[in-house]
């Protein structure tokens, strides 16, 4: 769950980079980066759920 | 738009500049204080040892090779080409020393400063793992922060990498701006700090088997609270000569970022003590003091383009961010925290990147030569570029910060053993107290 969280990190962090780079229009470029910044909030959840649980089993 | 160009200095901004990097090494001292206080007793000596070894790791790591991968604007770069658009990723400067500018130049004037700052950023993550985080082990992330970490990301920021550059390649208002630090340093500095606090785990007793917090309060509010102001001379120079060096913020600029400066901090500290004051009966000091650090944090990217009117709701907005992001790291994230400083500085570092793009007014010369924008470059899509910067932080300098620790970790585990817990750091690992002439008795390792 860990390593998929980073990777959702990074994906998110990869959206915005395209957003910027591929769209021109001020609009959808806004947007999609928010998106982007959506999945990372997504991927940090992750992160911290999986040192939640790792910390649940040691007790 | 035209291309990133070095910030020219009159002889009055170098004096000026000169004068304020000197204040600096008080943001240290401060930082060092406070982790100091906010832990317990019986490490307060390892604490200040390990605060003025990383200071100097991060030092000699950082003329050695951390300065070859930053560079500065307009000296050699690698840049690669995506679209037409060019994207500069590192510095191309000579490893160990070679590259080092001493002639009293920006460049030098620059090298300077971040030799220091990245010391800085070393100091955060201290207040994370305080009371279990050995020695060897703080220098060797240190040296991982101030030779990869720092000066990559420093780069992109200050040495005319692509998140400067997004204004001139992409139109994204004056691309990313960052005046004092607040995402090159204090963000970087507060994930590393997160990074820090995931891998050593909590403090033995912090939490009880049903997962419920202990509270376990600093040993010295009175040092905590005297490094607030130690904090705030460091802040003044820090903001001063990064608006100077890296945004062309002319000398008269000054006048302006100390007042920001000053008014954030107050106002987040205020706001903090009516908050703690109004949850819990009376105003709490360590929050309140993270409160008053965190306003400084959050001053530092907006604090030569925004109002003092501004500059207070800043600091508003830090002290309660800080005040509710230190409870829910806590309580709900079971991030054992003792200095607060992923709130302090993550928290509070993300909020004050922002801000510029919701605050920020830009004068027509201000970062015009920095950033390469002409005077009609337009400012609404500034929001965005912070945005990218924040987005960079979290997707990238996290994971990267997360995986050089926890690979150090395999190698060389970072915490302390049960045993050294339980003697505390100073007889541990100094073999004496930093109080020798008290006594102390805890029941922290009770069975709960």
């Amino acid at each position: 769950m860990k390593l998929a969280g980073f990777l959702l990190l990074l994906a998110g962090w990869g959206i915005v980079l395209s957003a910027v780079m591929l769209l021109t229009s001020a609009l959808p470029r806004g947007g999609f980066a928010l998106a982007g910044m959506g999945v990372e909030v997504t991927g940090l959840i992750l992160v911290v759920r999986s040192h939640l649980l790792l910390r649940g089993e040691r007790g | 738009m035209t291309a990133l160009s070095v910030p020219a200095l009159s002889e009055t901004g170098m004096a000026l500049c000169i004068l304020c990097i000197l204040l600096v090494p008080f943001a240290g001292a401060g930082l060092a204080f406070v982790n100091t206080g906010l832990g317990r007793s019986r490490s307060a000596a390892h604490s200040m040892l390990a605060a003025l070894c990383v200071i100097a790791v991060a030092a000699l790591v950082y003329v050695i090779c951390g300065f070859a991968w930053q560079g500065f604007i307009g000296r050699p770069a690698h840049v690669f080409t995506v679209a037409g658009k060019e994207w500069n990723w590192i510095a191309a400067e000579p490893l160990f020393l070679r590259g080092l500018p001493l002639d009293g130049s920006p460049a030098s004037l620059a090298a300077w400063l971040q030799m220091l700052s990245v010391g800085l950023a070393a100091l955060i993550p201290l207040g994370a793992g305080a009371d279990r985080w050995r020695l060897r082990a703080c220098c060797l992330s240190t040296a991982l922060l101030a030779g990869l970490t720092y000066p990559l990301f420093a780069h992109w920021v200050w040495g005319g990498g692509w998140l400067a550059q997004l204004g001139v390649n992409y139109g994204l208002g004056r691309g990313f701006v960052d005046a004092g630090g607040a995402s090159s340093i204090q963000v970087v500095g507060g994930l590393t700090a997160l990074a820090i606090a995931w891998i050593l785990g909590p403090r033995r007793g912090k939490y009880s088997l049903e997962g419920m917090p202990a509270a376990i309060p600093g040993h010295n509010a009175v040092l905590v609270l005297f490094a607030c102001l130690l904090a705030l001379l460091g802040w003044l120079g820090l903001n001063c000569a990064g608006a100077m060096l890296f945004t062309g913020a002319e000398p008269g600029r000054t006048v302006l970022i100390a007042v920001n400066t000053t008014l954030a901090a107050a106002s987040s500290a205020l706001v903090a003590a009516v908050i703690t004051g109004i949850r819990f009966g009376k105003p709490d000091a360590s929050l309140s003091a993270n409160g008053w650090i965190g306003g400084l944090v959050a001053s530092s990217a907006a604090c030569a383009f925004v109002t003092p009117a501004v500059a207070i709701v800043i600091g508003l907005v830090a002290g309660t961010l800080v005040i509710f992001a230190v409870e829910w790291f806590e309580l709900r994230m079971a991030v054992d925290d003792p200095g607060g400083a992923i709130s302090v500085h993550a928290v509070a570092g993300i909020w004050g990147v922002l801000a510029v793009g919701f605050f920020a007014h830009f004068p027509s010369r201000v970062l015009n030569v920095v950033s390469g924008a002409s005077s009609w470059s337009s400012d609404s899509n500034q929001w965005v570029a912070q945005l990218v910067g924040v987005a960079t932080l979290l997707g990238f300098v996290l994971p990267l910060t997360y995986c050089l620790n926890w690979l150090l970790n395999r190698f060389y585990p970072q915490r302390v053993p049960a045993e050294g817990e339980r003697q505390g750091m100073d007889l541990y690992e100094l073999g004496a107290g930093a109080y020798p002439e008290f006594a102390t008795y805890t029941d922290d390792f009770m069975q709960r």
